[in-house]
């Protein structure tokens, strides 16, 4: 057992913060570090730049693109990424529908769909919730009845992220009513968002920002062709990609880039006064955090571990969602704390592009604080909500 | 980076975790605790025909060559298993200082029969004022023609009652060690049983004469010893505490699903079932931090120092989570001395309270 990296390991890692570094446009640096939030071509040129050094997609088999990195190349990756600043990769097409079209996809749909999610060229986006069904998601209503060589689907998604740039959806939907389990009627279906009776509705969230919406199908005609996998078995392949979404939504190195940013923010003093890291009992809960998130970093290594030894994720990876969406959480109350007044003003204009900074109110993004620490209460509740993950854990891995 | 083990650390964790399971039950743990000593001289005697009483010295000073790794295995099949028996005392501690600091002599006439068992030995550690302090010593030792005098108060020595061997550290114009039989004139012993089923000693040194053969180490250099066999013995601990978390979170899992009430097993109720998902988390959560906190001082990185104190903030909070729960969800059962899972979290009490408490690794993380 060692954590010093190998020689070969370091130079990896050297390789990926240079790629960062002088790869990635000076503009999308500067919108991350000031918050500016990105546009959605920016996002696409961002990821079509790792598609380009081939580092799209990490965690595919290298015969569908990806780059057979080690476990510690893949973490090492992450590490750099996050502190890097670098955005988020969208997941719903490289983290969720890529890996349910390449695990149970038939040829001609690997054929068709992943060399576009690798390049990012079509935006993908998520039907899994709806208004009737959120914990309770095998309840899900939105129906797809065969007609001939077409699916016929009827309902509402909901929460469904970043659908206004979408150019595609993949849902769970309902195939056959009736059926002994409720979860044995429900089959994945790939639906082109252009297709006539789709409609997309914005939701506001608490914090003033469109990130996610209502879609709406009204005898929207989808060819049989884009059912993945057999009818009926949309449950299981779902829940595969939820235990990838779990696993990703850890957020390990972007929460600890985040608390590394809080420390200098704390150090800085504000007109001559005293900084805030002198305050102990501040920097006692900074540094209760920072203990944690390192324990989580080895938990999601010790599961990664695991996962490259040839077990999918398993149940292990609900325990990765919920404690590390507890963490981000904490870091953003922590951030709002640090602003203290700073956190009242709401002015998101400050944030879009082309605002000059000197005309900023508060210094940095402190006014950016609470936006954020509202928007982020949403971890805690998307990709099922830590509660069911804990009714997860009990069930199979306690076996309660 | 790396997880995997040695096929000799498979070996050790293998054959500590037999032992653990076939031959130390719950009743010769009780007995052991129960007897003269606090410990089972026989199971002790086990311990050195297995080899793990030489686990952490060099292959020079008769040992195992074992490391950090090594101790952090062993240990956490004791916390498993409950262990009493006075290893920390004897081989993470006393035994510590001796490796680091002794020369052949001394090592001769006292490591080597701690490491075959005909020697007990104690490190004091702590003295009535400094509490987590342990670098503030007020006991003094004082040079008078080719003599050291000795005087001061240490508190609550592991094993001190039954040591026939105490390393004490004194202050000289920086911290000396020495090696003093329990016998010498002027050495008080006051004997007590502690609250986890062990024993240790306040012990009382008034004028106790000594000449430099008792002397390990330079006089007044013995500081970083101190530190890194502290830092040792509390890898040590932690190791001990996540086996007994561990154990504690299957326990308790087991008990709820054989507990009926309400005609139903009481591990069928949500409002349990999330809090031993708490558990669970807390004790692996634990474990990811002891890997990398074990490798980190395994692998002298710079990290090593802080790693020290953050897993010992992290088992002392985890520690009593999962120990209060374990006892909660055992009810009436979790309080009765009869049954085991009250003295595991007995001893993870003791843990969470020596070598420094959660509050006090806390504060060191900030500097």
């Amino acid at each position: 057992m060692h954590v010093s990296l190998t020689p070969e390991e370091s130079a990896f890692r050297d390789e990926v913060r240079a790629f960062f570094r002088d790869e990635v446009p000076r503009d999308i640096h500067d919108k991350q570090a000031r918050h500016i939030a990105l546009e959605p071509e920016d996002q696409v040129r961002f990821q079509k730049i790792l598609y380009e050094k081939g580092w799209a997609a990490p965690n595919w088999p290298v015969e569908h693109g990806g780059t057979g990195w080690t476990l510690v190349q893949k973490h090492i990756f992450e590490t750099e990424m996050a502190n890097s600043n670098m955005p988020r990769i969208v997941p719903f097409g490289l983290g969720m529908v890529g890996p349910v079209i390449y695990s149970f996809g038939n040829d001609e749909q690997k054929q068709r769909f992943l060399p576009d999610i690798l390049q990012s060229n079509v935006w993908w986006c998520q039907g899994y919730s709806e208004p009737g069904s959120g914990s309770d998601l095998a309840s899900l209503k939105t129906r797809a009845e065969l007609d001939g060589d077409e699916y016929v689907v009827n309902g509402t998604k909901i929460w469904t992220t970043l659908a206004q740039y979408a150019d595609w959806i993949f849902c769970l939907v309902r195939t056959s009513t009736g059926t002994a389990r409720k979860q044995e009627g429900i089959s994945f279906l790939l639906i082109d968002m252009q297709t006539p009776g789709v409609s997309v509705k914005p939701i506001i969230t608490i914090d003033g920002s469109h990130e996610v919406n209502e879609v709406h199908f009204e005898n929207v005609r989808v060819p049989a062709a884009n059912l993945v996998g057999e009818e009926g078995k949309g449950w299981t392949y779902g829940k595969v990609l939820l235990q990838h979404e779990r696993t990703g939504t850890a957020g390990v190195a972007r929460t600890q880039y985040r608390l590394r940013q809080l420390r200098d923010q704390a150090g800085q003093s504000v007109r001559g006064s005293e900084p805030l890291c002198k305050d102990r009992n501040f920097m006692r809960r900074i540094a209760a955090v920072e203990v944690e998130l390192k324990a989580l970093e080895y938990t999601e290594l010790r599961t990664l571990a695991a996962v490259s030894a040839g077990k999918a994720p398993g149940a292990e990876s609900s325990i990765l969602k919920f404690k590390g969406t507890e963490l981000q959480q904490a870091v953003d109350e922590l951030f709002v704390e640090a602003a203290g007044y700073y956190a009242l003003p709401y002015v998101p204009e400050q944030y879009a592009p082309g605002f000059p900074d000197d005309q900023r109110i508060g210094a940095g993004t402190e006014t950016d604080s609470a936006s954020h620490y509202f928007n982020f209460r949403k971890a805690s509740i998307y990709g099922g909500s830590n509660e069911i993950q804990k009714n997860i854990v009990a069930k199979h891995v306690l076996g309660l | 980076m790396d997880f995997s083990l040695s096929e000799f650390q498979g070996m050790l964790a293998d054959s500590v975790g037999k032992f653990v399971d076939n031959e130390y039950s719950f009743a010769r743990r009780m007995a052991n605790a129960d007897s003269s000593t606090g410990y089972g001289e026989d199971t002790w005697a086990s311990f050195c025909e297995l080899g793990w009483t030489a686990l952490p010295f060099p292959e020079a000073d008769g040992g195992l060559d074992g490391g950090p790794l090594e101790t952090m295995l062993l240990m956490q099949q004791f916390g498993r298993g409950l262990v009493v028996e006075p290893y920390l005392a004897n081989i993470v501690l006393a035994g510590g200082v001796l490796c680091r600091a002794a020369n052949a002599a001394q090592k001769a006439r006292w490591l080597q029969p701690i490491i075959a068992g005909d020697l007990q030995a104690a490190l004091a550690i702590a003295e009535p004022q400094n509490r987590y302090d342990h670098a503030a010593v007020e006991t003094r030792a004082v040079r008078d023609g080719d003599t050291w005098v000795i005087d001061g108060k240490k508190s609550v020595v592991f094993n001190g009652g039954n040591a026939d061997l105490f390393v004490i550290p004194a202050e000289s114009d920086g911290i000396s060690l020495f090696a003093l039989a329990s016998d010498t004139p002027g050495i008080d012993v006051q004997r007590y049983r502690t609250v986890d089923g062990s024993t240790a000693a306040d012990i009382t040194l008034s004028g106790v004469r000594v000449d430099d053969g008792a002397l390990l180490g330079a006089a007044g250099e013995g500081l970083a010893t101190f530190d890194a066999v502290i830092d040792d013995a509390i890898l040590a601990v932690a190791a001990e505490a996540v086996g007994i978390m561990q154990a504690l979170t299957d326990k308790t899992v087991e008990y709820c699903k054989n507990r009926v009430q309400f005609g139903v097993p009481i591990g069928s109720f949500q409002a349990l079932q999330h809090r031993m998902v708490d558990m669970l988390t807390a004790s692996e959560q634990s474990y990811s931090l002891l890997l990398w906190a074990t490798m980190a001082c395994a692998d002298r990185t710079d990290e090593a120092k802080r790693a020290v104190s953050a897993i010992k903030y992290q088992v002392g909070t985890a520690g009593k989570l999962v120990g209060q729960e374990a006892i909660q969800l055992h009810g009436g059962m979790g309080m009765s001395w009869e049954v085991d899972v009250g003295h595991y979290f007995k001893r993870l009490t003791v843990i969470g309270q020596i070598l420094g408490n959660a509050d006090w690794h806390l504060d060191r993380l900030l500097d």
